[in-house]
């Protein structure tokens, strides 16, 4: 850190005026439009086709605009968001539990430790209810109840049963009916759709973004696409860990490159860190591998109560089955008993964590604690509970060979059956591009939505929350509020792609690729990424000190020196060229690791999925200091990778809710 | 080592669409079995680099098989010997020690080779372009549990929804065809009545689009559903035919 970090001035949120239930309101009844005749004369770039991307790509080609669509995969409906299991949540109160769209107001900010833009989160609970009421126009097939009406199951943070599922595939189902969409939208001409396109950066023009620099993957070259506004839908940035529960291709160089050209990054240190995840199980892993949430609506989550016991689980010597109901120790339940294994995920990681750093530890490692479905299976059958995590069980026996299903031993009379082995990992990022009120960054035109803004989750996300934000901003956020920045841009012609900003663009990042390419050095892509992984891991992970992210910042600039100088790009640029795609995402996966640490260590409290050990209660709990931290960090790029970015501060401002500790204990 | 085997593997191996494609022969030794197979690919290709050699492309993704992008004809199995499972769900401790197992791309003439492992699927998603929807807007929509459905009919349709339209079905297929695949699509739309208003329009468009891009017909082999990874059944496709008829009957 040899620049010394300094505080500008405050920015603006763009927030409505009004109290919070009608701010959106409010919004769409002032904002400008854009008239039909208009509409086809503006083109919008659309990066990625997640449940954001998608989304928006599809409700922006029925709007009338012309949308260029990208994404890296060979078809859109790969997006990652097709993984996701557990559910989307939306505050219609089917199940008579008392909920309302202020309860999943709430439930979302106390979950997000009170961190969240408060406007947002209200607008993201008030759409909630049109996402199902779309997706299920659409052909969602959601799970059902006999009389043919939706069914619903709950999530952790949430004491009501409001969360959508389809099996363990909601996203999955979700973004097939977002794909669709944009299907019908591709044929009719209004959406063109680029596959295996990878955005190398933003064009900008007199200060507006205006366009994009994209390599087409199959051959290696790069393309220059111009539009009136860009919008990215990118994802998040967990594979900055390697290892996490993102699919390979996760990376976080579109964001990099917004960020490149002025675009605040907001809260990076916000990770969060799912606590049922399949543990590490060698070097050689490529990825870890999530089993969905809702498996806590029936598993209970245990170690043993004896370190006796735990050790010989470590050594080998007994199997989980072995140990009988009043030796095993339910901690979620023990510590929080009102919202027992259904805590929120950075609670339920962080619980994990202390009891295997206190030795409690189920496997070989000492890094798992036991998910178990005894008790369920013998209160409800089998045949029930397959009927709910059945894909779920096979998926686990599939990696681990341990069927979760099936009877181990009987002790006493009673039946255990095999639990699951799981343990916390890095899953989704709360943080993200800097967005306003309109979803807009800090560069004018250009838009980040989904995973890859930072706005409505605070410091940790709720299940089946990522699902309604995702489509809540493709949907029904951006169509709307990216009309209020193109209402004045409508008489802006159409940019040639021969203008010399798009020839400097293009000629930058060709430059960047000769680079890599010209490295010559000894290591492979992978090798320097898992070593940048292992140390956000070590040091950046679960639990950080003030001497952990120093430690982080030194070690990642050692990275940084060896990727610049060792790194080994085989091939050409004659055609696809795997490795120098993976060259270029680690390059900003290293930028993207130093502005977490940077973000970590400037924040000195604990709250959500940022957790430093120095502000804890002695119960262990995130102890949030609201005097000097109630506010949302953004970083502004100082013109190098190299040095340290400049934090800016957006006050947050509570008016509907009291800002207070939070509790799920009683 | 205990619980690593060594074994071969032959890989296709094609630089670019124009070129000639062989077969190449690599070893990997002592691979633990808990590795899974894309991983050991992994392996393959860091012992590529670091001899200054290309690695072997192949399409994956999510690694959890959902994404539906990775493939692989492994050992004359479109996603190798596991039943109901991806490529990429496939595990060292399939294999035994000594073991020369071959991996080869899809082998279609819809999906033409890009390089090594990887093909074009792109036909699969312009079939879905011709009708793979719902046509409906989005605002509008009616509450969610205005039209109650049948939870027999909603299953069923949710167990259609679920190919993942990665093309082993084509890829298994004697004729190369895509029955399997457009049969999905149109029994979920089928099965429910947000599908109903254009359900002639569909399976017609569907199947036009299938033919036109050089997908065989169907002639009730069942390959594609016994080496579908998500066991999408075959009765998808007797269903798919009784809508093309009940439409063609219309016209």
């Amino acid at each position: 850190m040899e620049e010394k970090i300094k505080t500008t001035a405050v920015i603006d949120s763009k927030i409505p005026e009004g109290p919070v239930a009608e701010k959106w309101t409010n919004y769409k009844a002032h904002q400008k439009l854009v008239n039909p005749a208009n509409k086809r004369r503006l083109d919008i770039i659309v990066v990625g086709t997640g449940l954001a991307g998608a989304s928006a790509a599809a409700t922006l080609g029925e709007m009338g605009f012309n949308v260029l669509n990208f994404c890296i995969q060979d078809s859109p409906r790969r997006a990652h968001s097709i993984a996701a299991q557990g559910g989307i949540n939306a505050a219609k109160n089917y199940q008579n539990d008392g909920d309302s769209v202020y309860r999943l107001f709430y439930d979302t900010v106390k979950g997000g430790d009170y961190r969240a833009r408060e406007a947002n989160v209200y607008r993201l609970a008030e759409v909630s209810n049109n996402i199902s009421d779309q997706c299920v126009a659409q052909g969602v097939p959601f799970a059902r109840e006999y009389g043919g009406l939706l069914a619903n199951r709950s999530v952790g943070g949430a004491q009501v049963s409001r969360t959508f599922y389809a099996k363990g595939q909601t996203g999955q189902q979700l973004l097939l009916g977002a794909y669709s969409s944009l299907n019908r939208q591709i044929k009719s001409g209004k959406v063109k759709s680029f596959n295996r396109y990878e955005m190398q950066d933003v064009v900008m023009i007199d200060g507006r973004a205006r366009g994009s620099i994209a390599k087409n993957l199959v051959t290696c070259k790069l393309e220059r696409f111009a539009a009136h506004a860009v919008v990215i839908a990118t994802g998040g940035y967990g594979n900055t860990y390697f290892l996490s529960t993102n699919a390979m291709g996760c990376n976080v160089s579109a964001a990099m490159a917004c960020y490149r050209k002025g675009a605040y990054f907001a809260n990076p240190a916000y990770v969060q860190i799912h606590p049922t995840c399949i543990p590490r199980h060698g070097d050689n892993q490529s990825k870890l591998t999530l089993m969905s949430e809702s498996l806590r609506n029936d598993g209970r989550i245990w170690v043993p109560k004896d370190i006796e016991d735990a050790k010989k689980l470590q050594a080998g010597q007994i199997k989980g089955s072995d140990i009988p109901e009043e030796k095993r120790d339910y901690y979620l339940e023990r510590r929080y008993p009102a919202f027992g294994n259904l805590v929120p995920r950075d609670v339920a990681s962080r619980a994990a964590k202390e009891r295997c750093d206190k030795g409690f530890g189920v496997n070989n490692t000492g890094q798992a604690v036991f998910l178990d479905f005894s008790e369920a299976i013998n209160r409800l059958g089998i045949d029930v509970i397959r009927q709910r995590y059945g894909n779920l069980f096979d998926m686990y026996e599939e990696i681990t060979d341990v069927n979760p299903g099936e009877k181990a031993s009987t002790i006493a009379g009673v039946d255990y059956y095999n639990p699951m082995m799981i343990y916390p990992a890095i899953h989704y990022t709360m943080g993200g591009i800097w967005v306003d009120y309109e979803l807009q960054t800090s560069v004018k035109g250009l838009f980040a939505i989904g995973e890859c803004n930072f706005s409505d989750h605070g410091a940790n996300r709720l299940g089946a929350s990522a699902l309604m934000q995702g489509l809540a901003d493709g949907y029904f956020v951006l169509p709307y509020t990216i009309q209020n920045y193109l209402s004045d841009q409508i008489t802006v012609p159409r940019f040639s792609t021969d203008r010399p900003e798009f020839e400097e663009a293009e000629e930058r990042c060709q430059k960047e690729m000769d680079q890599l390419m010209a490295i010559g050095g000894k290591r492979s892509v992978d090798s320097i990424h898992k070593e940048l992984g292992n140390v956000m891991w070590d040091y950046v992970g679960m639990g950080r000190t003030k001497q952990s992210l120093e430690t982080a910042l030194e070690k990642i600039k050692d990275i940084r020196k060896e990727f610049e100088t060792n790194l080994f790009v085989p091939g050409s640029q004659d055609g696809m060229n795997i490795e120098l795609d993976k060259a270029f995402r680690l390059r900003d996966f290293i930028t993207m690791g130093e502005l977490i640490a940077y973000d970590a260590l400037n924040r000195e409290e604990s709250c959500g999925g940022h957790f430093r050990e120095e502000h804890q209660t002695e119960e262990g709990e995130a102890k949030r200091d609201d005097e000097n931290f109630f506010y949302v960090a953004c970083w502004q790029y100082n013109g190098d990778d190299t040095k340290a970015p400049s934090l800016i501060k957006e006050p947050l401002h509570y008016e509907a809710i009291k800002v207070q500790t939070r509790n799920y204990k009683n | 080592m205990d619980n690593a085997i060594s074994f071969k593997l032959k890989i296709w191996r094609q630089a670019s669409p124009q070129e000639k494609g062989r077969f190449e022969t690599y070893e990997l030794r002592d691979i633990p079995t808990d590795t899974s197979f894309l991983e050991a690919l992994d392996i393959l290709n860091e012992q590529l680099i670091e001899k200054g050699e290309e690695p072997v492309a192949f399409d994956h993704d999510c690694r959890e098989g959902i994404c539906g992008m990775c493939s692989l004809y492994i050992n004359g199995h479109p996603h190798g010997p596991a039943t109901g499972a991806t490529t990429c769900q496939l595990y060292v401790r399939r294999f035994r020690d000594g073991e020369t197992i071959t991996v080869e791309p899809w082998r279609s003439a819809a999906f033409p080779v890009i390089k090594d492992l990887m093909v074009n699927r792109n036909a699969l998603d312009q079939i879905q372009q011709a009708g793979g929807y719902v046509s409906f807007n989005t605002g509008g929509a009616q509450d969610a549990n205005a039209i109650p459905i049948s939870k027999v009919d909603a299953d069923e349709a949710m167990d259609s929804a679920s190919c993942i339209g990665c093309g082993a079905c084509v890829a298994a297929c004697k004729n190369g065809s895509a029955m399997l695949f457009v049969a999905a699509k149109v029994s979920q739309f089928a099965l429910l009545p947000q599908g109903k208003p254009e359900a002639k329009r569909r399976v017609k468009a569907m199947l036009a689009k299938m033919d036109e891009l050089g997908f065989g017909n169907c002639t009730n082999t069942g390959a594609c559903a016994a080496e579908c990874p998500k066991n999408i059944k075959l009765s998808n496709i007797s269903r798919l035919n009784r809508e093309f008829v009940s439409a063609k009957c219309r016209d």
